[in-house]
């Protein structure tokens, strides 16, 4: 094969370019390690044995045949546990290993360390549990009539709304206006939302070492460095000190990796057998290995004036939180506070509430609670539209929500939010014609399967907007940390305990410091918890905005230290968005000036064709504008909103975690099918840069509103072409055959 | 039982158990853990590796099968003059977010331009759909297929 040396020199970039990533070339010559390729001197391999059942108590347990096993150095339960028994991002209601029942499908139960991979799944194959099945929780609309879960209520007395009903996790309500209030016409419907799996091709693994002073090191794939270490120690009956997190190569996360998978548990396989532990999931464990996307039942009626303004719009949100909190509660109050999307009324009721179950457990990915109402409520815009005779498009521009205007909490959008900017924008771009017949099987729906050669295909056009917040909300202490060494000679080193997931905060990072200290000689070190204080999560479309804050500060302090003291300086500091404050409780309106700190909106056109004989759909084309205030870096800022949408397209077509009885039936790529290259279309983006006011260098977080809106806009195509109503997610062949 | 192999144009041996898979051999025995490991039941692609000159999914192929045969793996695309030519596209393109199905994707597309050396847009997208990308949405993947086609 041919080789080429470099045709252009590669772009180290400053703010505004569209820099190369640093981490590329490892990333395309194998060399980038990630967490699963890490290994150690006397290195031992970790398994965790898991629950078979959704629901159980634990009779006995018994791993003195598992202890016997070759290779095997420990086998470790609950009662092995050093400290703290249960764990949580927000809510310690997780054991660390399951002691009397287990309450879903996976849940770990005990661990084992072996010489050989395969020893350790023997091992873990001869443990013993013997299990007195329960009658597993899993209908969400009886959750609150059922036996609890969690009978001592974790989430409660957090400052939510007292709810007496077992298995409420979060019962949120928003009033605005008159909830009561008539319009001349009303449109109301029940839309459904499926498991969606982040599907990160990265599996949950790590390595764990001991230091041999009775601390330990933690490699993993993580989000959020410092939590995970806040989580960790505790339950290793340790000071945080003793337990250094370490970023490993990152193959993915999409909210999936703000949960910890192995971290306690290969640090207590560790710290017992004093060798270091690793522990990789295999793809089917990855499906119990982290949170998901939470199912959702929503009922909405939107009541509106004769010439199609909002009057009134009530919308009543389920989701199912599964068997554990995570952070189910910012997600119920996500999902209520962006229901309608970015429209003015002057009147709303919107009741959000999750439960928990026996399912899997639901928490954070990518849209938090924005991609179900989006899909709902957009839904509801588009036979809104039908029922008025009003072009959609219109009816959304009609309604438009801006700078200036109230959310149904009372709060004031005081920043940016352009939503009749990229309404226009993406309405702008021009559709493709339709492709002449006969063609390519390739360019038909159903593909290389060779199924029609035109016959029975229709086409649609939709469109969908959708809009969710950027940064913590609800009065969470959001901050960044970031160090600057620079030494005399001009270079710098940049600490930040951000997590690349791939996103390119690294680049962001790089980036902002080369322009604020007007030099390319910067390296980024690897981040850890050791070095600097915390970053905050990857998540919320913040990590761009909170570390391009952080670095900023940390380098304009670092040139003015040393334009007093000269010589190598070396400063810390940490950026704060504005504050926000919590919803009142009864009310759901906001406390203070702000509940939410900013939000990014986009809107996205959807051309689709749909083979009504088989149910087998085609995405044609797709045009989007996003709001994205400043772009840091516009290739990744485009690779961002290409990646987000293709996952908003699998949820409205393929993307769904079956379930029977709480027990998951296709934990594998076989049965859960994620968007391939040949079911993307073109992506055409438009990037509308207008600064936001509270933001370094004007900067919005980018990743999460494409997927908010693509789901939506995809079955409103869909709806387009079938004329049906199509009032859930995935869309199945079933729904759009037969018409 | 021993197997010996040529990788990366180098002679190898190693000591594998008859179920073990080329996959695991590479990362776990030959040091290479370049390739990926996502799904282990071919449908991710985050494993592709030439077997002689056929594209395969080295979690799919025994070890032992791979006795006696040449196997290129994304760690011997580069040559001491530098990247290969997709490796550099992939690069300059933005089609690397996490990476992880980068390496397979490397080796198919390259796979790819020996046997057509220009690929329309369909047969990119049909050729790299067994490769699977969580990240990209695939745009600048084919980008990049197209960029380093141009520098044949």
């Amino acid at each position: 094969m041919s080789t080429t040396r470099p045709q252009t020199e590669l772009q180290l970039g400053r703010i505004g370019d569209p820099a190369t990533r640093h981490d590329a070339t490892p990333k395309v010559t194998g060399e980038f390690a990630y967490s699963s390729d890490l290994n150690a001197a006397g290195m031992l391999w970790g398994v965790t044995v898991r629950s078979p059942h959704a629901h159980a108590r634990i009779v006995e347990l018994d791993i003195s045949q598992a202890m016997r096993m070759a290779g095997v150095h420990a086998v470790l339960t609950h009662a092995d546990v050093p400290g703290q028994k249960t764990y949580g991002l927000e809510f310690a209601d997780q054991p660390v290993l399951a002691a009397d029942r287990v309450r879903y499908y996976g849940e770990p139960v005990a661990l084992v360390a072996a010489e050989e991979p395969e020893q350790a799944r023997r091992a873990a194959a001869a443990v013993r549990v013997e299990y007195e099945v329960i009658e597993p929780v899993v209908d969400m609309e009886r959750a609150t009539e059922q036996p609890p879960l969690h009978p001592d209520r974790p989430t409660m007395a957090h400052g939510y709304r007292e709810d007496e009903r077992p298995n409420v996790v979060r019962h949120l309500v928003i009033r605005h206006g008159d909830p009561d209030a008539e319009g001349d016409v009303t449109v109301s419907g029940v839309y459904d939302v499926g498991i969606q799996d982040q599907a990160f091709l990265g599996p949950e693994s790590g390595l764990a070492v001991p230091d041999g002073e009775g601390g330990v090191d933690v490699y993993v794939a993580t989000q959020w460095l410092h939590v995970d270490r806040d989580q960790v120690a505790p339950c290793l009956g340790l000071p945080p000190e003793m337990v250094r997190i370490h970023l490993a190569g990152v193959g993915g996360a999409f909210g999936g990796r703000e949960d910890l998978s192995m971290q306690i548990h290969g640090a207590m396989l560790a710290l017992h057998t004093k060798r270091p532990v690793k522990i990789v999931y295999n793809r089917e464990e990855s499906f119990f290995g982290h949170v998901h996307r939470h199912p959702a039942r929503i009922w909405c009626e939107h009541r509106a004036t004769r010439a199609g303004e909002l009057v009134n719009v009530r919308m009543r949100i389920l989701l199912d939180g599964g068997a554990y909190a995570s952070s189910s509660t910012a997600v119920a109050s996500n999902a209520a506070c962006f229901a309608i999307g970015p429209y003015k009324v002057a009147n709303a009721l919107l009741e959000s509430t999750c439960v928990y179950t026996n399912n899997p457990p639901c928490g954070a990915m990518r849209g938090f609670g924005a991609v179900q109402t989006c899909f709902a409520a957009e839904a509801q815009m588009d036979k809104l539209a039908d029922e008025l005779g009003i072009d959609p498009v219109e009816l959304r521009l009609l309604n438009a929500l801006g700078s200036g205007d109230t959310l149904p909490t009372g709060q004031v959008i005081e920043g940016v939010l352009p939503t009749a900017e990229v309404i226009r924008r993406t309405a702008a771009l021009p559709v493709p014609d339709a492709e002449p017949l006969p063609r390519e099987a390739i360019r038909l729906p159903g593909g290389a399967g060779n199924t029609t050669r035109g016959e029975g295909v229709k086409r649609g056009v939709g469109f969908a907007v959708g809009f969710k917040n950027i940064c913590y909300s609800e009065g969470f202490d959001d901050f960044t940390a970031a160090r600057v060494l620079l030494r005399a000679d001009g270079s710098a080193e940049i600490h930040c305990a951000s997590a690349e997931v791939g996103q390119g905060v690294t680049d962001v990072i790089l980036q902002v410091a080369r322009t604020e200290l007007g030099t390319d000689d910067v390296v980024l070190a690897a981040p850890g918890t050791a070095a600097v204080g915390s970053a905050g999560s990857a998540s919320a479309s913040r990590m761009t905005w909170m570390a391009a804050g952080a670095v900023r500060d940390a380098c304009r302090a670092a040139l003015e230290e040393q334009k007093r003291s000269g010589g190598d300086v070396d400063v810390e500091r940490v950026y704060r968005h504005p504050r926000t404050t919590p919803l009142d409780p009864e009310t759901g309106q906001v406390t203070g000036e702000r509940a939410h700190v900013s939000f990014a909106v986009a809107a996205m056109r959807v051309v689709a064709e749909v083979d009504v004989d088989l149910g087998l759909s085609r995405v044609v084309w797709i045009g989007t504008a996003q709001d994205v205030g400043k772009a840091i870096n516009p290739l990744a800022v485009e690779g961002q909103i290409e990646g987000g949408t293709a996952q908003g397209l699998g949820l409205a077509l393929m993307e769904e975690i079956r379930t029977q009885d709480g027990l998951i039936t296709n934990a594998s790529f076989t049965d859960y099918l994620i968007p391939t290259a040949l079911d993307m279309p073109p992506v055409e983006s438009e990037l509308i840069e207008d600064a936001e006011p509270d933001a370094p260098y004007g900067v919005k977080g980018v990743g999460e509103p494409p997927t908010v809106v693509s789901s939506a806009a995809v079955v409103s195509a869909l709806r387009d072409a079938t004329g049906r109503e199509l009032a859930r997610i995935p869309v199945r062949p079933d729904d759009i055959v037969g018409i | 039982m021993k197997i010996r192999l040529v990788v990366n144009g180098e002679a190898r041996e190693a000591d594998v158990w008859a179920g073990e898979s080329l996959l695991t051999a590479l990362r776990d025995t030959l040091e290479l853990p370049g390739s990926k490991n996502a799904c282990e039941q071919g449908e991710c692609g985050s494993c592709s590796v030439l077997l002689d000159d056929d594209l395969v999914c080295a979690c799919l192929v025994l070890a032992a099968q791979a006795d006696g045969h040449e196997v290129t793996t994304v760690e011997g695309l580069r040559s001491d003059d530098g990247l290969h030519r997709v490796q550099q596209a992939f690069v300059e393109a933005g089609a690397v977010q996490c990476g992880f199905c980068t390496p397979g994707l490397v080796v198919a597309t390259a796979a790819l331009l020996e046997r057509v050396p220009s690929p329309s847009d369909d047969v990119i997208r049909e050729e790299l759909s067994g490769n699977l990308c969580r990240c990209t949405g695939y745009a600048k993947i084919f980008d990049a297929v197209r960029l380093a086609a141009s520098r044949t």
